[in-house]
């Protein structure tokens, strides 16, 4: 009878363990987004220090950041929705390269203007995320093959429009891509003494505007936190009365809309296409929301994240430019040395939630 | 009298081969707890599921209050509708969301949410329901039991009528469960229905008005809570009638007090399933069971003593000599072979040959770098084949393609030829037809003859008093009692169980 009366016992020393442990916590999106701004200031500030005669001491270099990665920003806030709902989107470098090339031959040859050739690369980009997702979410196709398929399908559609680089020939289209946004009060001196006002192009512009809007869209709407609940647990979403299917759906088709979006931007700043171009976008795109703290595993992710983790992976290149090593594996093993130190740290706030749960 | 809020009557549902329910009523009332019992098999799951729409019924009526005809409810979100909502053992909450989300959402809402509305409602539902936990919290921050109550919590803004709760206290400590009982106790008095689904019978007895009980698919009865001692419910849970005294026993008593001859002595022993610490020895030759009902924690001892589950505490010694056991396979060196009791998922590899199946065991315990011979491992196959009646067209044949008690066989000989001195078989005779049983029955007497120590557990009670010489009885994961000799009787057996072995019936 002994075992009878140890047993209430038992049950109130794991009623204290339970105590401690209901202590609030920041939730884990709060706490990896703080990491990645973190992450971020660090390596910008020890460039300035260490690299500050290398071009970083420059306000210029601070925006050339933003004037490089526009369109990666866009794309990366795609894949973060994706990834979010706990799927994969890997075309998105493929449907990048098809709108340049499409957009190019359209603007050279058939008298598309800027505006039209926008509305040919959003039809490009929600053709892919739309198809794709209907395989994905309604024939639950596992989003990697299926996107795979469609990277393939991207790249091969160029080189079926035209297998040389070409560049954009279209003079009301160049006027607009070269035009500037100067910024008031802040810019460097050159070597001459001279002030060099600092310049933002429009598409960064762009990029910020969808920031916000997807983080809004993430945040306030309630589709926004579908699209949480799905990828924290699909089975408990659609227990909670969560329509699952079409959530996954609107996911890619929201993500394939931001690569036409992406692409198109990315066409505005390089103006040229070729069947090679964006090779591995997709990839930084992906490594860029992991480094901003999205979970692969789905249900934790916050656009800043990934807007910091695509800066913070610009930073990197930049640094690594600006020492003068030619080799090229510098900027890609110091980005493997990064996720890997974030997928350490998901793995093992993953392992915590797990241990909390059982 | 209050009001039915709902009715089910003539209930039919049926799976390939098997009438999961036959023809079962049920009724609720308002403010009631009612506990629908039954063993493994009973209909309990069937009958929750027919009622949220997880399965379509093939006959028979539901009807809810307020509505004039019958209800057809063909999905858990309809169900939600009706006022119908379930609180599953496993939480089907998102834990990446805070508490205030996971309260809304999901239903027909806003497009644009409205945070601080949410936030507020939440902390004033948690606070009128005394739940302690914040609406900005993550959900996985909260202890299991508060993310239950936060889905009950949903389910009471959510208006439901009936709210079911499906084994909500199995990951629950003493503690915890007060507080969900206080919580169900306030809803009661709010005019909720409470369908209340769990193994553990003294919680049946704190909390409920009235029980359900079925079995085999079909209804025993309701019954007040006053109406039905413990011992009777358990004997209409089981089926086995009160004074239905059988007379067969395994012979072969074992004196335990000779203490050279034991094999296993357990002492404290507890594991993360929740088990509590138990102590526990037999000796060379012996065969014990563990009896109880479903969950009451006899396939838990069974684990940790095999380091099947994480161990938390307590000794082994194996013939005298202590041993640290933390996973099968050194509870395997030390001798000790387990028969699980989920045959398809922790037993058998459908798609490797009978042959392979059998040497698993035997060559996971030599390494894998040292593989049989094909020769020896034939061999070994042909021997056990013939020992055991295997019915198999050869030894490559698929496992998958036996018979359920021909798989059952090809597990036992798995064991056999690692030649353990203690063998444990959890449910070893589940689904398989009589004369297997059988034939699995005077195996077990066989070896234990020839001198291994064997625990033997099923939810036959017969079946354990044919086989066992000793037998531990569990209630609500604590060992209640030990009976052996004359006092192995159906009768003592269900007392125990139902918590009154030494004062006959009263409970």
């Amino acid at each position: 009878m002994s075992s009878l009366n140890e047993a209430p016992q038992i049950g109130r020393f794991d009623g204290i363990k339970n105590k401690l442990m209901r202590r609030e916590k920041l939730t884990d999106t709060v706490f990896l987004l703080t990491i990645t701004i973190s992450l971020f200031i660090t390596i910008y500030a020890l460039a300035v220090i260490f690299l500050g005669d290398k071009g970083f001491g420059k306000i210029q270099m601070f925006f050339n950041l933003f004037n490089e990665n526009a369109a990666l920003i866009v794309i990366a806030c795609g894949l973060s929705i994706v990834m979010v709902t706990g799927s994969i989107d890997i075309s998105v470098g493929g449907s990048t390269a098809l709108i340049c090339t499409a957009c190019i031959v359209c603007l050279n040859n058939y008298g598309f203007n800027f505006l039209t050739s926008l509305i040919l690369a959003l039809a490009i980009g929600l053709a892919f995320g739309l198809f794709q997702g209907i395989l994905i979410a309604y024939l639950e196709i596992q989003p990697f093959i299926v996107t795979l398929a469609g990277m393939f399908l991207g790249r091969g559609l160029v080189a079926l429009i035209e297998v040389n680089q070409i560049q954009v020939a279209n003079a009301g289209f160049e006027k607009l891509s070269a035009a500037r946004i100067e910024i008031p009060f802040l810019g460097d001196y050159n070597k001459k003494g001279i002030f060099l006002q600092s310049k933002l192009e429009y598409g960064v512009v762009v990029a910020l505007i969808i920031v916000v809007l997807i983080f809004l869209l993430l945040r306030k709407t309630s589709l926004g936190r579908s699209f949480y609940a799905v990828g924290g647990n699909p089975q408990s979403a659609l227990m909670l009365g969560i329509n699952v299917k079409r959530t996954r759906f609107l996911a890619h088709a929201l993500c394939g809309l931001l690569a036409g979006i992406g692409g198109f931007l990315y066409l505005f700043h390089t103006r040229s296409g070729s069947v090679q171009q964006a090779t591995g976008l997709e990839m930084d795109a992906i490594s860029a929301s992991i480094i901003g703290g999205t979970l692969l595993t789905g249900g934790v992710g916050n656009i800043f994240g990934t807007l910091f983790g695509v800066l913070t992976g610009g930073t990197v290149l930049l640094i690594v430019t600006a020492i003068g090593s030619q080799d090229p594996w510098w900027p890609q093993i110091t980005r493997a040395a990064m996720l890997c130190f974030f997928i350490i740290l998901q793995s093992v706030i993953c392992s915590r939630k797990r241990r909390k749960s059982e | 009298m209050q009001d039915e809020i709902l009715k089910m009557r003539g209930i039919n549902k049926s799976f390939p081969g098997v009438r999961a329910l036959q023809n079962v009523d049920f009724t609720l009332f308002e403010g009631e707890i009612h506990a629908l019992m039954g063993e493994n098999g009973a209909g309990k799951s069937t009958l929750i599921k027919v009622l949220t729409g997880v399965y379509a019924k093939e006959g028979g009526e539901i009807r809810l209050r307020g509505l004039d005809k019958p209800v057809t409810i063909k999905s858990p979100q309809e169900a939600q509708k009706l006022g119908i909502s379930t609180v599953y053992q496993e939480i089907t909450l998102c834990p990446n969301l805070t508490v205030a989300e996971n309260m809304f959402i999901g239903r027909a809402e806003e497009v644009i949410v409205n945070w601080k509305k949410r936030i507020d409602k939440t902390n004033a539902i948690l606070a009128s329901l005394g739940i302690s936990a914040k609406a900005t919290q993550q959900l996985s921050s909260c202890s299991i039991a508060v993310q239950q109550m936060v889905a009950i919590a949903r389910a009471v803004d959510m208006e439901c009528k009936v709210l079911i709760l499906d084994e909500p206290t199995s990951s629950l400590d003493d503690q915890e469960v007060a507080k969900l009982f206080s919580l169900m106790r306030d809803l009661k008095n709010r005019g909720v229905g409470i369908i209340f689904v769990t193994h553990f019978l003294e919680q049946v007895y704190e909390v409920c008005d009235k029980i359900t009980v079925l079995r085999n698919g079909e209804l025993i009865g309701e019954y007040l809570i006053k109406d039905l001692p413990r011992v009777a419910l358990v004997s209409k849970m089981l089926g086995k009638e009160l004074g239905d005294l059988s007379a067969l026993q395994n012979e072969t008593a074992c004196d335990i007090s000779r203490q050279k001859d034991i094999v296993v002595e357990v002492k404290g022993l507890s594991g993360d399933s929740g088990i509590r610490p138990f102590d526990f020895k037999t000796c060379k030759g012996e065969v014990t069971g563990f009896a109880g009902l479903l969950g009451s924690g006899r396939s838990e001892c069974v684990r940790a003593i095999f380091g099947a589950d994480h161990v938390t505490g307590g000794e082994i010694k194996i013939k005298g000599k202590p041993v640290h056991i933390t996973s099968p396979l050194k509870a395997m060196k030390n001798g000790i072979g387990y028969l699980s009791e989920d045959r398809k998922s922790d037993g058998i590899i459908g798609d490797l040959s009978v042959r392979e199946n059998m040497i698993l065991a035997l060559q996971v315990m030599r390494g894998f770098f040292k593989p049989f011979s094909k020769a020896q491992a034939y061999a070994f196959a042909d021997e056990y084949i013939k020992l055991l009646g295997i019915k198999t067209a050869s030894a490559d044949t698929p496992i998958s393609s036996l018979s359920g008690g021909n798989q059952q066989k090809v597990i036992l000989a798995r064991w056999l030829l690692t030649h353990p001195d203690y063998l444990i078989l959890d449910e070893p005779t589940r689904g398989i037809d009589i004369g297997t049983k059988v034939d699995i029955q005077k195996l077990v007497l066989k070896l234990a003859d020839e001198g291994m120590s064997i625990t033997f557990i099923s939810s036959e009670i017969e079946e354990m008093l044919r086989t066992c010489s000793r037998l531990i009885v569990m209630r609500d994961l604590n060992i209640v009692g030990e009976l052996k000799g004359e006092d192995m009787t159906q009768d003592r057996i269900m007392h125990t169980i139902a918590g009154g072995a030494t004062n006959h019936g009263d409970s």
